[in-house]
């Protein structure tokens, strides 16, 4: 095959290249052009092409998201910020936690079962990057509406590889989330987030250092899998005359995942590396530009080298390829022996790939023939920045001036029929069908999964230390009000944290939006940063890494902006949590946080077909407050179970609560139908012995938040005021929505 | 007392294993696919997972291991062995044990809380419970539904081989409720269900899987 | 170059779940041609040349050790030019 080298490139500046179909805009080309001082060889082009798309270099989004740099508050948690491959926090007793989420939303609609399947594996390789034996996966997916055809396949599909994937990972899936609206028609969002653990000296960086440190593939052979999907996926919408550029599908395999983590962590645990990088997205281009940008001197890479499973594969393709399972590390020369020796152990394929230079350049042969030759912080980090153009789009002040008009439930019978019908709506119905699917007890650390309120894994079997993480997301909220959406999503993880007792410590976030070159979504997105730096700067979290997924919408229709916000704490002693739920009876349940008209994006609202409205005001100070009560309540034994109110209000906390243990309860509201339906933030139900009610009422004061009585727990009905609601038909109504749509 | 824990390429709950062996009082020795004695061990558990990917049948590729060949000879002289789920599954593919263990009925992943009757006290994995004992114990799986022909479920009846059984409604398919078998020796029991999840009610839905651990400790003890 | 083909099939009595729901979907989709559906699977070995007697034995043997599990599958090995 013909070869496009650089001496060949200098020799023919006048070649025709096709910069367009890859992706570039032409002033793109041009400074390609200019860094190099002559046209690209072909390589040099696949590889900046893909570097410079939205999805590896953040173009649109990097101008905003440096204020989660900028406003980043004060935290000594923080070991390892933004911009490597996960940010890592102290979680104390020497250990340190990295989390991320990321998001592989167009694969999964093209394959769902395989899209959702290598987002896990994808998101798992970057924990275990980071030095860290990864301990649980989460997802926080959406969907088109629950009866369309077209969300059963998806939806069936993205389920099964994440099972299929994750589970053979001996990951325990620890939670998540399930919505439907019809913007994600045709646009579903995957989001899967995985939390790993190390200890403090075991941290890795993706840098190459070090003149003569070997550069060394290992795992799955390459193969032609989602060549040019990163930067096509990104830069195309799913319009119609979009399809001719869908990308080749990457196809997983968990098995040897499951081995690259075990070959890595033996690898990482005799300190045999120093530097180390997933391939992901952009395959060997990103990885090998991120490492030689990382480090301080160049790096050569011999490509003739890496091991094809297709041996048809031109050098380009090799470059771009986005093979699954493949890391790639910087290894001493007198570490090497050891180094194949364990993955001779695993029986994982290892290859020299290349070597540290002491020069500053990225340099790629093929058989000897110089095929890339470039200043690898160009490609991985100076690629281009668009301050793109945002405006408030003209629907926000007609939506915001809507009067909501839902009938709120009075009578008996209204009441009655409320609840089950939020009990049965499928954003809000009992999602066990599918998490029942997930293994959730691999590794025997878990303490709460799905349906608790956040996920938690035992760190230490000894300590009993303990992480907490939970995703959120109301888009219905982020598109009244992107700016509010990003806080209220904010509180609301951290609140499911602390329900349980776990401090809240650290944010990350996926951004899924619709396209950037659209001024209103850029806006929804602009607000959105906005809202989610300056709600961490006041709650005092930092923002550790996550996701920007731009290009989410079908022609002009956009999906609802849907900022998913993932908030990790830290729990000292699990056995100590406060669970989400009581067993038995005679205990008192009383409100945390007042309850106002809140319906505006309210699930209510979602299901009588209104959108407007005005969105609650983010009070994070009383969030604040809020958690301390519930943290205190945990250490000083005051709560036998603590459950938030998000999605459904109190009809859906009761309706959790009650189901969980078979335990019924009785409460008495002042205000029934907005009581029950109104979804007012910074609230929770717990329950307490009638001992420690002025325990309760102290620590209450103490941090100003607002109690109520509701009632008792005990019986075998959920009765609200008259409304009696025996639990075996709460619980048909609850969990019988998702086997009847998918079943 | 030593129980071995082995672990093939793919194996998940090795560490689990592990654990379990030590809260049931014994030691725990890992074992390595690859290795060709059992370090002395008195017993060995063959842990959940997919072993080798479980790509060509379950169990199939992991039979033919190095450690297999030893378990498989000692095991038809007496060594305890007890397989869980990808073990149960492994057993059977050696013929260490009859039938085979094939896609659940609705052909999903199973994850949850199973209650099973434990029906056969013999074992040397069960002499901890009583007879009819019913306990609770995690059950995840994608093919862990017990199938064999007629002849050798009814020889299992009739010879007590049936040594747990589901509870209820059928989770995955099993001919009579099958969640695990011994041989007629009583010495190698396949279990479906996971036993060492269930150690601590902490972390698992009850400590009720640790009889399975101490079971073993009375055995060798004898 | 030429082919051995080996085909498993779960025997007749063993449940094959997969196979009925392929069965219960042909019908949702407009086919009502199909009585039963059974699933396998299909093993393609390459061998260099003409395939031998001998290959085919150790083709056979392999089926009955690895490819199938005879307690609950048939195997049929032949060759495909």
């Amino acid at each position: 095959m013909s070869v496009d080298t650089v001496l060949n490139a200098q020799r023919t500046p006048d070649v025709i290249q096709p910069f367009a179909e890859l992706g570039l805009k032409p002033d793109e080309y041009a400074r390609i052009k200019e860094i190099l001082g002559r046209r690209p060889t072909s390589s040099e082009l696949a590889m900046y092409s893909v570097m410079w798309s939205e999805h590896c270099s953040y173009k649109s989004s990097k101008v905003h998201l440096k204020q989660f740099e900028g406003k980043a508050p004060k935290s000594a948690a923080l070991l390892v910020g933004i911009g490597e491959n996960a940010g890592v926090v102290d979680i104390g007793q020497g250990y340190a936690v990295t989390f991320k989420i990321e998001s592989h939303n167009h694969p999964s609609f093209v394959e769902p079962y395989q899209g959702a399947a290598t987002g896990v594996g994808g998101i798992v390789r970057d924990i275990l990057t980071m030095g860290a034996r990864p301990i649980a996966v989460m997802d926080s997916l959406r969907f088109g509406p629950a009866d369309a055809l077209d969300t059963r396949r998806v939806l069936l599909g993205v389920i099964a590889g994440i099972g299929g994937y994750g589970n053979c990972l001996g990951l325990p899936n620890i939670g998540g989330e399930i919505v439907f609206d019809e913007t994600y028609a045709g646009n579903p969002l995957v989001n899967a987030l995985c939390v790993g653990v190390m200890k403090h000296s075991d941290i890795k960086l993706a840098k190459a250092v070090g003149a003569g440190n070997l550069v060394v593939l290992y795992g799955a052979k390459t193969g032609g899998d989602g060549i040019g999907g990163v930067s096509v996926l990104a830069s195309e919408t799913f319009g119609a005359n979009g399809s001719a550029k869908r990308p080749s599908v990457q196809v997983g395999d968990p098995f040897l995942e499951k081995v690259l983590i075990e070959c890595s962590l033996e690898i990482f645990a005799e300190d045999l590396v120093v530097g180390i990088q997933d391939l992901g997205g952009a395959g060997l281009s990103c990885a090998t530009s991120e490492l030689a940008s990382g480090g301080s001197g160049g790096m050569k890479i011999a490509l003739n080298t890496v091991p094809l499973r297709d041996s048809s594969l031109s050098p380009e393709e090799i470059l771009m390829s986005e093979s699954q399972e493949r890391m790639c590390a910087i290894v001493r020369p007198e570490n090497i022996a050891r180094f194949l020796e364990i993955c001779k152990k695993w029986d994982v394929t290892v290859t020299l790939i290349g070597e540290v230079t002491d020069g500053d350049r990225l340099e790629i042969t093929w058989n000897d023939q110089i095929i890339v030759d470039v200043p690898p912080r160009t490609v991985a980090h100076e690629g281009p920045v668009y301050n793109r153009p945002f405006s408030q789009p003209e629907y926000i002040n007609g939506v915001n001036a809507e009067k909501i008009s839902v009938p709120i439930p009075n009578s008996a019978v209204e009441v009655r029929a409320a609840v089950l019908k939020l009990a049965t709506t499928p954003n809000l119905a009992d999602k066990s069908w599918v998490t029942s699917q997930y293994d959730r007890y691999v590794q025997g650390n878990t303490i709460q999964s799905q349906p608790d309120d956040s996920g938690m894994v035992r760190v230490d079997e000894k300590t009993h230390l303990g992480v907490a993480v939970s995703t959120d997301a109301n888009a219905n909220w982020s598109y009244l009000n992107p700016y509010q959406g990003a806080k209220l999503a904010l509180a609301e993880a951290a609140r499911n944290i602390a329900t349980a007792g776990a401090r809240p410590l650290a944010v990350t976030n996926c951004l899924n939006f619709g396209s950037p070159e659209d001024s209103g979504v850029m806006w929804q997105f602009a607000e959105t940063v906005r809202g989610l730096a300056d709600g961490c700067l006041e709650m005092g979290l930092p923002v550790t890494g996550g996701n920007v997924s731009f290009y989410n919408q079908t022609d002009d229709v956009a999906i609802l902006p849907t900022p998913v916000i993932g908030v990790l704490g830290v729990i000292d002693d699990v056995r100590t949590r406060t669970p989400m739920s009581f067993n038995r009876a005679g205990l008192e349940l009383y409100l945390l946080g007042e309850t106002h008209e809140d319906i505006a994006g309210s699930e209510w609202a979602f299901m009588h077909g209104q959108r407007g409205g005005q969105t609650p005001i983010a009070d994070l100070t009383r969030e604040m407050r809020l958690i301390e009560v519930l943290l205190a309540g945990c250490s000083e034994k005051i709560f036998s179970a603590a459950h938030d109110l998000s999605q459904g209000g109190l009809a859906i906390a009761l309706t959790e609560m009650v189901l969980r243990h078979s335990t019924g309860a009785k409460v008495h509201l002042a205000n029934v139908g907005m009581d029950l339906i109104s979804e007012t933030p910074g609230r929770v139900v717990v329950a307490i012995e009638s001992a420690k009610t002025s325990v309760l009422i102290e620590v209450a004061k103490k941090y100003d938040i607002a109690i109520t009585k509701l009632g008792t727990t005990g019986g075998s009905s959920l009765t609200i005021n008259e409304v009696e609601i025996p639990l075996d038909e709460l619980r048909q109504a609850h969990t019988s929505t998702f086997p009847k749509l998918f079943g | 007392m030593k129980v071995g824990v082995v672990t093939f390429p793919g194996t998940l709950d090795d560490r689990d294993a592990t654990r379990a062996v030590i809260a049931g009082g014994a030691q725990a020795v890992g074992l390595w696919h690859g290795d060709v004695d059992l370090k002395g061990v008195d017993a060995v558990i063959l842990p959940g997972g997919f072993s080798y990917g479980d790509y060509l049948r379950c169990g199939a590729i992991a039979r033919f291991a190095p450690v297999m060949e030893v378990i498989i000879q000692q095991g038809k002289r007496g060594l305890p062995v007890l397989g869980i789920c990808n073990g149960f599954q492994v057993l059977c593919e050696s013929h260490l044990l009859p039938g085979a263990l094939t896609r659940n009925a609705d052909l999903h992943f199973l994850c949850r809380d199973q209650k099973i009757s434990i029906e056969n006290i013999e074992t040397s994995w069960t002499s901890s419970f009583t007879r009819g004992e019913e306990i609770v114990i995690p059950l995840k799986n994608g093919e862990g539904s017990f199938q064999c022909d007629d002849a050798t479920l009814q020889a299992l009846e009739s010879e007590g081989r049936v040594i747990a059984r589901y509870v209820g409604e059928n989770p995955n398919g099993s001919r009579n409720l099958i969640a695990g078998i011994t041989n007629t020796r009583g010495n190698i029991v396949g279990l479906m269900p996971h036993p060492e999840h269930a150690i601590d009610p902490l972390t698992g839905p009850s400590a009720q899987g640790l009889g399975f651990f101490t079971s073993i400790l009375n055995a060798l003890v004898k | 170059m030429a082919k051995i083909v080996v085909d498993v099939m779960l025997k007749s009595e063993i449940l094959d779940p997969q196979g009925s729901a392929v069965a219960a979907a042909l019908p949702r989709l407009g086919f009502s041609f199909a009585k039963s559906v059974r699933q396998g699977k299909r093993f393609e070995i390459e061998v260099e040349g003409e395939v031998t007697p001998a290959q085919l034995a150790e083709a056979e043997k392999a089926a009955e050790l690895l490819l199938s599990n005879p307690v609950i599958e048939n195997f049929v090995v032949r060759v495909e030019k």
